[in-house]
Formats: structure tokens, sequence, C-alpha cells
């Protein structure tokens, strides 16, 4: 971590850490001058944002629909094909993706039969390319992601939904009178902890299925900052880059941590 | 009695409908892949690929395994894994059993791991720490930077917790030391969760890319994750030490989907022993007393 003194300076490799000049906060100023570092934030936060926000909400819908599956059989298959795609690298997933969402990939040739309209761009129109992201991404994680709540809903005491039924409840009041009150506790220190990761819209993914058309809306920070130091050698303002995302990203977690602990009583260890 | 409704009935039958069409669309894109690898070059180009191989041959497969840049990675990716999950459960295995007990200044001490969880100096200094440590470009520095991860220690310390105390003072009454305790009670007892952790890793290694674009100067010491990372996603094989025609044959769709599938392999491997014991490791990490 001495290398984080880079931010400070006007780094040069040659120079070496005690030999490059001080410039103080120039580094950080440039954050908020530079266009495509104030842009890549920008982009950060939405991406993640929505990520967190349909990654919350689709596992919880998803777990209480596999809930109400009977048939054992179908229940544990659909199970075990939901979490694979958590285990693929996502240059594989990637790899898979370029193919099924080029222009005349599975996808497109599925949605033109369907609707007769013209292929979709959907990795190079910088209109679609953040709702790609935060669509494969949820492909990727939303089985891994049931599982603590299926957990959870398992975990509720069967007593509830009797006196519920004998108080004549339907099943739709049962989910939403016992069931959702039960993951609730759940379901706030999930969404704590992700507050953590509003500045992490996923650099794995983003690197792998971004192109220079997209960088308008895909660029995120830790690509700008890729892009900008190991490409540019501007190793003094990429590093400071990096150091912003992880204070702020720090704070963010001592708040959730916080909350976390007030309203779930969770605590990391 | 909700479930003989006819609303119910209705409701049951679009469940159904919803989660398999949600299964199945995390298994298609496999499968095309499959079918792909397996089909003929004139097959894919005229899109006639779906779920089942098309002018049947193992071409592609034969074309990946020629390639010794391709099978010199896979290795490089075999003894990345396999070291860097035997160094890595040594460590938290050990470091676990002993944070699993209290004694002074444990809670600092843990404070100061969680806070490399929380923290990191970001992509740069890691990059001159690597280099500046001598490592870069050789197979360390895909392997130590992450040996000591804080979440997998914390999930095998939640383990050792859970093995009850009575266990260790009834050993310790018949003259057991500290490491023979460790050995012949708490490994044996915790053998779920070493594998969920160790499962975990090994996945971590085998998927784990940038590193080896990062850290490894040579393309010849890529990982397979790297390797396929320049070759199919960026297209990018100049970098490597090919042959202009061994390049094209590499780009061509079919060897891309053979070159995907089989680095898929080994997760998909392991994914039955994988599933019979992360749902247990995640729910005990998250759901605590």
């Amino acid at each position: 971590m001495v290398g984080l003194v880079m931010a400070f300076q006007d780094y040069k490799p040659w120079l070496g850490l005690t030999g490059s000049t001080w410039i103080g906060l120039d580094n950080f100023q440039r954050i908020f001058q530079y266009e495509g570092a104030t842009q890549a934030i920008i982009n950060t936060v939405i991406i993640a944002v929505s990520k967190i926000v349909v990654g919350i909400i689709v596992p919880i819908v998803m777990a209480i629909l596999l809930n109400e599956i009977r048939h054992m059989g179908i229940k544990k298959s659909v199970q075990t094909l939901v979490y694979l795609p958590h285990f693929l690298s996502w240059v594989t997933v990637a790899g898979m993706m370029i193919d099924i969402l080029a222009l005349d990939g599975g996808l497109n040739t599925i949605i033109s039969n369907l609707f007769g309209n013209d292929p979709i761009y959907f990795l190079g129109d910088p209109s679609l390319f953040r709702a790609t992201i935060v669509v494969s991404d949820l492909w990727k994680s939303f089985g891994f992601g049931m599982i603590v709540y299926l957990a959870t809903i398992a975990g509720v005491d069967p007593s509830y939904y009797e006196a519920a039924e004998i108080d004549g409840a339907t099943r739709r009041q049962q989910i939403w009178h016992v069931t959702l009150p039960c993951m609730m506790p759940m379901i706030i220190v999930i969404a704590t902890l992700n507050l953590g990761s509003i500045l992490d819209a996923g650099f794995d993914q983003i690197f792998n299925l971004y192109n220079p058309l997209v960088y308008s809306t895909g660029d995120i920070i830790d690509t700008y900052v890729y892009r900008s130091s190991l490409l540019n050698g501007q190793y003094g303002f990429g590093t400071a880059v990096g150091l912003f995302k992880s204070v702020v990203s720090l704070i963010l977690i001592a708040i959730a941590y916080r909350l976390a602990y007030k309203f779930a009583n969770y605590r990391i260890f | 009695m909700y479930h003989k409704t006819t609303g119910y009935k209705i409701f049951s039958v679009f469940n159904y409908i919803i989660l398999i069409l949600a299964g199945l669309a995390c298994f298609l894109p496999l499968l095309h892949l499959l079918a792909q690898s397996f089909s003929s070059k004139a097959a894919i180009a005229g899109n006639l690929v779906s779920f089942w191989p098309v002018g049947f041959n193992t071409n592609a497969y034969a074309i990946t395994f020629n390639n010794s840049n391709f099978t010199g990675s896979m290795m490089i990716s075999v003894m990345r894994t396999v070291l860097g999950t035997l160094l890595s459960m040594t460590i938290l295995t050990t470091a676990g059993y002993a944070l699993s007990k209290d004694f002074r200044g444990r809670n600092t001490l843990m404070w100061i791991f969680v806070f490399t969880m929380l923290f990191n100096g970001g992509l740069i200094p890691s990059y001159i720490l690597v280099t500046s440590l001598g490592l870069k470009g050789t197979l360390w520095a895909l392997i130590l930077p992450g040996a000591f991860g804080a979440y997998n220690l914390i999930l095998l310390m939640n383990f050792f917790r859970t093995i009850p105390k009575a266990l260790e003072e009834a050993a310790f009454i018949d003259g057991a030391s500290f490491f023979v305790i460790f050995r012949s009670i708490y490994l044996p007892l915790s053998l779920p969760g070493l594998a969920t952790v160790s499962l975990f890793i090994m996945v971590g290694h085998w998927n784990s890319w940038f590193d080896g674009l990062l850290y490894m100067s040579d393309p010849a010491d890529y990982p397979l994750a790297s390797f396929l990372q320049t070759v199919v996603v960026q297209t990018n094989a100049q970098s490597m030490a090919m042959s202009q025609s061994e390049v094209e044959a590499m780009a061509e769709q079919s060897v891309k989907a053979a070159q995907i599938f089989i680095s898929t392999l080994p997760i998909i491997a392991v994914y039955p022993f994988l599933q019979r014991y992360f749902v247990k490791g995640i729910v005990l990490g998250a759901v605590k007393e």
C-alpha cells in the first residue's frame, strides 16, 4: 500500500517513488476535471445501483416462487441449473454472450422471428449497453443470490402458516403477511451490505464486454483506471482515481455495517 | 387448503413455466456452445446451429489440443489451482483455528484482516508491489496475492467455532497438544467447511484471468483464463507467439466454442460436489445466531 503515495505524485516509473515530484492533490482535482473520469464515475454509480436493485428484487421473487413448487425433482433441477452460471468465469460468459448477443446471434434470431424487427446491437449501442450489462449480470448471479433467501424461507416456523390458514388467509396473503416479514431481516442485511458496492460495477464483466463504441455509457472507474494508468502510463492519476474509489467505498461499507448491526443485529465475525 | 383453489392452480401452472424457463435460460447457452463446438464451419456461418450439432465433427477439438499455447496455458492453470489451493488452505485452516479461540488482541487482529477485505490500495499499488517483490512473471504472482482471503478465513473460523469446546477440553486432559487437537479433532469434524472453502478457492483460481494478463509479461505464461481472454474475447491473438494460420484457426467460431467449453469442463466436473456443500457454507456465513 506504500504505492498509494503515487496518488500525490507526478509518478514516473524511471524516477521511482522517492524521485518523483510531489504535486499534492492535483491528481484528485483532475478526477473532476477530466470528462472521461467524471463520466466513468457517473456510469459506475448508475450501473452498480441498477445491479443492486435488480439483484435484490429478482432473487427474492424467484425464491418465493421456487418455494411454491411442490414437485421435488423439478425444484432440485431448477436450483441446480440456476446456480451454475455463478461459477463460470466472466471470460467464459463473455465469450458466450458476444456470440449470442451479436447482430446475427441467437437472441436476435429469436427476437426477429417473434417480432420481425431489425436486429438489436446489444453490445454496441450506447443506449442499450447498461441494460445489457445489468441483465447479463442478473443472468449470472440471480440463482446464487437466491440461496440465502431460500434458506430463510425454509426456516420460517410452519405454525405461522397454520395459524394464518385457520384465520382464512389465502396463499397470497400468507406470502405477503408471513413469508415476506420473516425474510425482512435478511433482506435488510443484504441490502445494506450491498451499499458498500455502489462504486463497484463489475470490472470483470465490463472489461470483457465493452468496446470503444460504448465508452460513453459503459466505461466504469475500474476500466478507466486500467486504461489511463497501465495503457497510457498516467500511474499517479490512476492511483488517485483508485484511491478515491477505495476511500468512498470504505466509508460506505462502514456505514452499511453500522446500519446492518443496528437494524438486524448483524455482525461479520 | 389453498392449493386446491382454482386461482392457485392457475398460478401453479404459470409458476412452473416461469421457473423451468429460468432454469433453461441458465443452461441453454452452454448447450448452444457445445453444439457449436461440434458443428461444421458452414453450418455456423449459415446460422443453422441451435442446440444440436449440424455437420458433426471433432476438428475444433483437434485444433485446440494441437495448439501448444492452449495446452501450455492449461497446464499453468492446473498448477496454479493445485498449488494455490493447497497453500491457501494450509494458511487459512491454521489461522482460522487460532482465531477461533479467544485470546488478547484477537479482535484487533481480526479487524486488520477484515480491513484488507474492505479496503484495497487499488490496481496500480498492487501492481507495483508485486513487481517490486520480484514476483512478476512467476507463478507466485498468481498465487501469493490472493492466498490469504479474509472472507474464507471468516467462513472457516465460523466452522471451527461450531465444534463443541468439551471435545477440546477432553483432549487436553488426555495430554494432546494444540497441534494434535487441530489435526485430529478440528480438521476431521469440519470437513464440509473445508470442502466448501477449498472448492471456492479452486474455482476462483481456475476462473481468474486478470492477474495473468497483468503480471505475466510473456503470453506463453498465461493461465488458461487469460489465454481465452486474449484469444476469444479480445480476439487479439497477435500478442501470442502463434503463426498467422494458427491465429485464424483459433478464431474460428467452432474452435472458440470448443476452447470455452473445455475451460468450463473442470467447473462442471466439480459442480456436483460444490453444490452439495456451498449452500451450507453460504448459509453458515450469512445466518448466524
